[in-house]
């Protein structure tokens, strides 16, 4: 597994495991958390799409391809596209990250892993994209200059 | 751009403000971490210096540093290979934001 094509998460939760799935399944409950409105249940097969709620990101509408919903393995698998924030770039082009997230008993409650893998697929251009307009961005125009600098010194 | 990044982006120009600072920049953009014995050759200015300038550098988060052995190694921060990296950071603290919200919503 390449370092940088999945994010793996895992988080305690002192809750029963019922109580975290219903957060995770239910449409209107997972949006609370994640930060979604979304117009329509999670139905395996299905998309449901919503804007993001997160403060700065409303114009952002997020689609969520359901792969499954699984109560017996407590298990939501869904393809999105994280981080087109961009209202001005057409991304239905690039590839997707699929997230899975999966709950299990533990003695203090449930534990919740979540899994996001597929970020190899994304174009590097819209990876340094996602800098722009923050410290770090401007660090990167520095290599730029100093690029610039090498090159013409 | 907000007003965060932009005040949070002033060190880095404060730091770049110098032609020997801006030098340095460029001769580790090559992506190779140096020391600082190798990067005061070919400087018309002393070992302390060098060091000084790096430290106001590393201060602005453009340099970092790590020991080996009994040198102290230099590299830039902001190399292009980081770019996945750093995306990847990005995604994953929006996952621990996300995580801290269903917590609150599910131990209530």
């Amino acid at each position: 597994m390449s370092t940088t094509n999945t994010i793996e998460k895992q988080a305690d939760l002192r809750a029963p495991i019922a109580r975290v799935w219903r957060a995770l399944s239910d449409s209107k409950e997972f949006g609370s958390w994640f930060g979604v409105a979304l117009d329509a249940p999670f139905t395996p097969g299905k998309t449901t799409s919503g804007n993001i709620t997160e403060k700065g990101y409303e114009h952002v509408r997020a689609e969520f391809h359901v792969d499954r919903v699984d109560e017996r393995t407590h298990t939501l698998v869904f393809r999105w596209r994280p981080h087109a924030i961009d209202p001005n770039v057409d991304y239905s082009h690039e590839p997707y990250t699929t997230v899975t997230l999966a709950l299990s008993e533990i003695p203090s409650g449930t534990r919740l892993a979540i899994t996001e893998t597929g970020f190899d697929g994304i174009p590097a251009a819209r990876r340094a994209k996602a800098f722009e307009g923050n410290a770090s961005g401007w660090a990167q125009q520095a290599v730029h200059i100093a690029d610039y600098l090498a090159k013409h010194a | 751009m907000s007003a965060l990044a932009v005040k949070q982006s002033a060190p880095v120009f404060a730091a770049l403000g110098d032609p020997t600072r801006l030098r340095l920049v460029a001769r580790l953009a090559h992506g190779e971490p140096l020391s600082i014995s190798q990067l005061t050759e070919g400087e018309r200015v002393t070992r302390q210096a060098i060091t000084k300038h790096l430290e106001v550098l590393a201060d602005a988060g453009l340099v970092t540093d790590h020991k080996r052995g009994r040198e102290r190694l230099y590299a830039l921060e902001a190399a292009p290979l980081d770019d996945a990296r750093r995306y990847l950071d990005q995604v994953s603290a929006q996952w621990d934001k996300a995580i801290a919200r269903l917590r609150a919503l599910v131990e209530r």
